[in-house]
């Protein structure tokens, strides 16, 4: 809808004489006709891409969730369902729950733990320090690295029979042994130990970058006066790194929203690693498959995951809505 | 004097005058973080180079006896030279029309002042923050109703083709790469397109032969970062392939602990046949790769 609207250039607008120094403002000439065509086509395809791919099934989502319909017939043995799937999903689906649960878990383990360590790493690496490239390059090694793949890395660190925790334990493949991934009342901490393995080198180049970008001297006026490195870090540093605690924090509870890869290469996101992104996934592909009960998840992920996005847009455009 | 201007600056330029046991401190701290982090990417790496009968023998506790690359040579065998030449099919056109499409977008809200500016920068940023599984039902009941020509898809639909794959992996990348290179493009100085319209330059030149070759740093920047974003997506080709040949590298070796069963050595082996790729880009490109996740944080 709005892609045919914007896909027009605002009318000519002719400079105006009222010395409007402040705002460099590129305003649009003339235009020839096949100018006209280039620059609506340039904006008009790629967002009919992203309507059509993204926006559209994301309105699906929604109306699919008030509907009772295997995925197998065709379009037209969709029925009518009502909130009957928020109903059953809220009240009787088992997994859900202790899904939201652990979505949660992620969120703070994540926010309480991966996150702080990532700046941690990025604060003392950015001190005169040794080595500190090196260090740098190890920490930043598997942010390169897929969630899938760290699955199966770590899979070879947890396992009971032959994972390096027990073998070099001596307890492998004996009944002492610990199935890390395995045991639902601990695998969901192990998988959060091998998410932070990448997140918290994600979070330190971010705020790496960040800290590099600080004048200075405003550290140093703040060292002759007497500051301790946390007090400078307190009340210099963290404030005038606004700009990069947003994504920090936005990138922290979208990874936590979005987990996925981890616990399905485990174990398809069941046994102590349900997570509503694995529940969306059951409910289309396995066996029970019943779409209205996994669009409705789907939207309760999508309600949820609205709140960091619009606290990000909010925060990144608003500037230039402004001006 | 000079001794003295040097003690200063000495006391200005680091943070607070190091006294050793604090910064003791901070080494021991880093270097045992640091030995933990490698621990993971050794082990596997180790495990992948020894011969089945040694730990077999011995347990994967044991160190000693000999290393092998037969294990590499099974596992590429069994499927990763496809699944791999698979990943590029995917990657190389997906991260091509994302960055192409991106710089149409980019230019024309950067460069322009359009009404809907900050709407289209909206739609496209926030496309690319939503958990993909949101989408996940519709995208795959699309796919599997859109009827194709045989002779362009085997399955009829978009179901298990790389087309399939590849369109959403754009979609879904072209959002970050429009935030990105709209703020770069936003950087530029303003006259250099008000004076190319002066000389009657039409805007496709201006787009091409003006703003995209200063865009150049941003755009290898980007094209290493979304190479591995793309190369390291798992979701989409579990969801919408469903020939096992024709998986992508990420998404195969969901496949490996069944293949391999519990020859953890096979499966060492996978993982870093997998890695090879990203870590050449990480040797090679890492500063390009960096340039282009901070890239997207700059923005104040």
């Amino acid at each position: 809808m709005s892609a045919s609207r914007s896909g027009a250039p605002v009318k000519d607008r002719r400079p105006t004489r009222r010395g409007t120094a402040s705002k460099p403002a590129h305003k649009v000439k003339r235009f020839s006709t096949t100018d006209k065509v280039v620059l609506t086509l340039m904006v008009v395809g790629p967002l009919a891409l992203e309507a059509v791919l993204i926006w559209f099934p994301t309105i699906l989502s929604v109306g699919l969730s008030f509907t009772r319909w295997n995925g197998l017939g065709d379009l037209s043995t969709i029925e009518s369902a009502g909130w009957a799937n928020y109903d059953y999903v809220f009240t009787d689906y088992p997994p859900f729950w202790p899904a939201v649960v652990h979505n949660v878990i992620w969120l703070v383990f994540l926010g309480a733990i991966a996150t702080p360590l990532g700046i941690l790493f990025a604060v003392l690496l950015d001190k005169k320090i040794r080595f500190s490239r090196i260090y740098q390059s190890i920490f930043f090694l598997p942010v390169m690295l897929s969630l899938a793949l760290i699955g199966i890395i770590w899979q070879l660190i947890y396992s009971g029979d032959n994972g390096l925790i027990n073998s070099a334990l001596g307890i492998n493949g004996t009944h002492h042994a610990i199935n890390f991934f395995g045991d639902k009342s601990i695998n969901l901490w192990a998988a959060l130990i091998a998410q932070t393995w990448r997140h918290a080198g994600y979070v330190m180049i971010l705020y790496l970058a960040g800290l590099k970008g600080i004048d200075p001297t405003l550290k140093e006026a703040a060292a002759l006066d007497g500051a301790s490195f946390w007090q400078t870090f307190r009340q210099v540093v963290f404030p005038a790194m606004k700009p990069i605690n947003t994504i920090v924090i936005v990138i922290t509870i979208i990874e936590a929203l979005r987990a996925f890869d981890l616990v399905y290469i485990i174990n398809g996101g069941t046994n102590g690693l349900e997570l509503l992104s694995a529940l969306v996934v059951q409910n289309l592909l396995g066996e029970g498959q019943d779409l209205g009960v996994g669009s409705a998840i789907a939207v309760v992920l999508l309600i949820v995951s609205l709140v960091p996005i619009v606290f990000y847009l909010v925060k990144t455009f608003r500037k230039d809505a402004e001006s | 004097m000079s001794t003295a201007i040097a003690e200063s600056r000495k006391t200005v330029s680091g943070t607070k005058p190091a006294t050793p046991s604090r910064n003791g401190g901070t080494y021991l701290f880093l270097t045992v973080m640091a030995v933990l982090w490698l621990v993971p990417f050794v082990w596997t790496l180790y495990t992948s180079l020894r011969p089945k009968s040694v730990t077999d023998a011995h347990g994967y506790w044991s160190f000693g006896g000999g290393i092998t690359f037969s294990n590499f040579e099974v596992a590429w065998k069994s499927g990763f030279e496809k699944y791999l030449l698979n990943s590029a099919m995917i990657t190389i056109p997906a991260v091509f029309f994302a960055i192409l499409l991106a710089s149409f977008v980019a230019f024309a809200v950067s460069r322009f002042s359009w009404r809907f500016n900050i709407t289209v920068l909206v739609l496209f940023t926030a496309g690319n923050l939503l958990p993909p599984q949101i989408l996940a039902t519709p995208i795959y009941q699309m796919y599997k109703h859109l009827v194709l020509p045989l002779s362009f898809a085997d399955s009829g639909s978009l179901l298990d083709t790389y087309y399939g794959v590849i369109i959403i992996n754009v979609a879904f990348q072209v959002g970050f790469c429009t935030f990105v290179l709209s703020n770069y493009m936003k950087a530029l100085p303003s006259d250099l397109g008000e004076a190319a319209l002066m000389d009657g330059a039409s805007v496709w030149r201006q787009y091409w032969a003006i703003i995209m070759p200063l865009c150049r740093p941003a755009l290898a920047a980007l094209a290493t970062l979304e190479v591995i974003w793309v190369y390291n997506d798992f979701f989409w080709a579990l969801l919408l392939m469903q020939t096992g040949s024709r998986l992508p590298i990420t998404t195969a070796i969901n496949n490996l602990k069944g293949e391999f069963v519990s020859n953890y050595n096979l499966i060492a082996a996978g993982a870093m046949i997998t890695v090879i790729p990203t870590l050449v880009i990480y040797l090679v490109l890492q500063r390009q790769f960096v340039a282009g996740l901070t890239l997207g944080s700059t923005k104040g």
